[in-house]
């Protein structure tokens, strides 16, 4: 047993040296980056790393960035996170939702080194920032074309964790979708995980086997998009543009773009003017994009072009009401819009999802 | 009846890389080594077989050469522990990160290509019958060589002279030793047929379960299919029953949440961990059955001139 811990010790050494790397002086900003799954990931991680290349090609010579992948999403993240700070990093993007406490913490022991947090909204000191991006308002898109395209009227949803981003996408898919078809319906399964490609698979199968011939998902792999390919079904793709991976399948998918804010807050570190800030741009901003619309008829196509471009222009809100909470109670009367602290912390279905979420 | 056999198949898909890859490494625990390290050879099969497909074309090849670098990743495995008297816990401890992060580095160039699929045989007028068809004539090679391959450990562990020298080099390698034995030799061989196994498991997640090499695939497959080892208490005919019986759970509570039973999806994502759980609690009170199965040497060095 001893020997096992040792082992154990030993392979958490060799993780560590790989991000207290190069702790020499610093003229350059050095820009870190934790991700939570591979870059290779072809989703997520894939889309920030992406982001943190556009930063290098930007910047080029006055800029050393550094990255640390699957990194778990517990207190262990507070680790690496405090390597990176100790290393030099002058900047560091925690990229998951859960690495929200030990970003935090790790601000507080750490106040020169900036942190920027993904998806999460504790700023518990100064040096602490948190952004995120609307992907709801793709997913509004989605489910206005899911319910166009659907034959059964139900569409699948492989969920990950009950978290509010997750839910939020959720409930605007299914508002999305009841714009079109009131009676559309919406199955989700929790697969516990951002990313198991298998089990993604297990899920999609599992879903298409319960008679749903749409699928759309929050996690991070192209699994399922592969299995919606072989039964012959739609799908949408998720936070990378998957449509290699079912050319005849996707039916559009929801790119995430990070690169004009890492090099808006790089930046901002080079020329001494960051401050702490709480970002939620959308498709305004760019930071939320649609791949293009494929495999479906024009004037579906021409219908989600159309809300893209009323979201885009702020003219539209998917958050608008009339809205039904799951019970059937009101959430949002006619024409009133969600306030902003009720969508960051939703924790509860609108009507038409076939689901008890998880709490 | 459709939705039966196509939950029945995804059971099959789900089961068959655990299957393969704890066959291998009960023959590997039998003999009296302890190879921790499935999932990095695992991963190993997975990226070479992925990328073997790519370049040939042809799935099969990939397997192929996913059963060879299995192998030969187990091989430095082997070097070390058996030859050089390694410590066997931390030395696969070590082969699985090593595997984890080599896999990435070979397969970076093909992160983000749809892969191809081994698709599943197709036997005229066999696989076209009504419900058999599918799931005796239909699917992929590798589940059939999945399920001949129990079999075959089992007869050959059990009904064969060297499956009989096997064990006994597990169970006391120094009396094996005495007896002319060449105890390193018939853990070399083991430990390569378990290497073997568990790349043609990876093969399979890359190639016929999800058609797509990723870093990290496995995602802990390679230690699922270890605890089955144990969950078996050692007997193939147990670790068949215990791969499905994951497969199955993992596959049923997915139809569950979909058909929107009222249980926490928490909890039903975790009901195959549980399952295992429980099961090794029941085995480990039942003294008598542990005893008689475990391989006395497990995870025991042996070094021949002493």
């Amino acid at each position: 047993m001893k020997k096992t811990l040792f082992a154990l010790a030993a392979s958490a050494a060799v993780m560590l040296s790989a991000g207290a790397a190069q702790a020499d002086g610093h003229a350059k900003t050095k820009a870190c980056f934790i991700y939570i799954g591979p870059t290779g990931d072809f989703g997520w991680t894939y889309q920030h790393d992406e982001g943190r290349k556009a930063v290098e090609a930007k910047f080029g010579d006055k800029v050393e960035t550094a990255y640390l992948e699957n990194v778990p999403e517990s207190a262990e993240a507070q680790r690496p996170i405090e390597a990176f700070a100790r290393s030099g990093c002058n900047i560091i993007f925690t990229t998951s939702f859960n690495y929200m406490d030990p970003t935090n913490k790790a601000a507080a022991k750490y106040p020169d080194v900036k942190f920027e947090h993904a998806t999460g909204y504790k700023r518990e000191h100064p040096n602490v920032s948190t952004y995120s991006s609307k992907f709801y308002q793709g997913r509004y898109v989605q489910g206005q074309i899911a319910a166009k395209m659907s034959k059964t009227g139900v569409a699948g949803y492989i969920a990950s964790f009950p978290i509010p981003e997750v839910v939020r996408g959720i409930n605007s898919f299914i508002l999305g979708a009841q714009s079109v078809n009131p009676d559309f319906k919406l199955k989700v399964v929790w697969v516990s995980t951002w990313f198991d490609p298998p089990k993604e698979a297990d899920a999609a199968k599992a879903l298409i086997d319960q008679g749903v011939d749409i699928l759309t998902q929050h996690t991070d792999s192209t699994a399922a998009m592969q299995v919606a390919a072989e039964r012959g079904i739609k799908a949408f793709g998720q936070a990378s543009d998957m449509i290699k991976f079912g050319p005849k399948t996707q039916l559009t998918a929801i790119i995430d773009d990070w690169a004009p804010y890492y090099i808006e807050r790089v930046k901002a570190v080079m020329d001494g003017t960051w401050k702490q800030q709480d970002v939620w741009h959308g498709m305004d901003h760019g930071s939320v994009a649609m791949a293009p619309y494929t495999n479906m008829p024009d004037d579906v196509a021409a219908m989600a072009k159309k809300t893209e471009e009323s979201i885009r222009d702020g003219s539209f809100e998917p958050f608008t009401g009339p809205v039904m909470k799951q019970d059937g109670t009101v959430w949002l009367k006619d024409g009133e819009k969600a306030d902003i602290g009720t969508m960051l912390g939703m924790n509860f279905y609108v009507k038409g999802v076939d689901d008890k979420l998880p709490q | 009846m459709d939705v039966w056999i196509s939950i029945i198949l995804s059971v099959c898909a789900a089961s068959t890389p655990l299957l393969l890859a704890a066959t291998g490494e009960l023959v590997v625990e039998r003999s009296g080594v302890l190879n921790l390290g499935v999932e990095g050879m695992m991963i190993m099969g997975a990226v070479a077989g992925f990328a073997t497909a790519q370049v040939t074309g042809n799935p099969y090849i990939g397997a192929l050469v996913a059963i060879g670098a299995g192998a030969l990743f187990s091989l430095l495995f082997a070097f070390l522990t058996l030859t050089l008297v390694a410590n066997q816990v931390a030395t696969g401890l070590a082969l699985t990160i090593l595997g984890i992060g080599l896999s990435g580095m070979i397969g970076e160039g093909f992160v983000g290509q749809p892969g191809i699929r081994m698709e599943g045989l197709n036997i005229p007028f066999l696989s076209d019958l009504p419900i058999v068809g599918q799931l005796f004539f239909g699917q992929d090679l590798i589940f059939y060589v999945s399920i001949a391959l129990v079999f075959g450990v089992s007869w050959f562990l059990f009904k064969t002279r060297a499956g009989l020298t096997l064990r006994s080099v597990g169970d006391n390698h120094t009396s094996a030793h005495a007896l002319g034995i060449n105890v390193i030799k018939v853990r070399y061989l083991a430990v390569l047929f378990g290497g073997a196994c568990a790349g043609l498991a990876g093969a399979h997640l890359s190639l016929v379960y999800v058609p797509q090499w990723v870093e990290g695939m496995t995602a802990g497959r390679g230690w699922i299919a270890l605890a089955l080892v144990v969950f078996a208490s050692w007997r193939p005919g147990r670790v068949l029953i215990g791969a499905y019986l994951f497969g199955a759970v993992t596959i049923g509570q997915f139809h569950a949440q979909a058909i929107g039973i009222a249980i926490p999806a928490q909890f039903l994502t975790s009901l195959p961990y549980i399952a295992t759980i429980v099961v090794l609690v029941l085995i480990a009170r039942n003294r008598r059955m542990t005893m008689l199965n475990t391989p006395a040497s497990l995870g025991q060095s042996f070094v021949p001139d002493r």
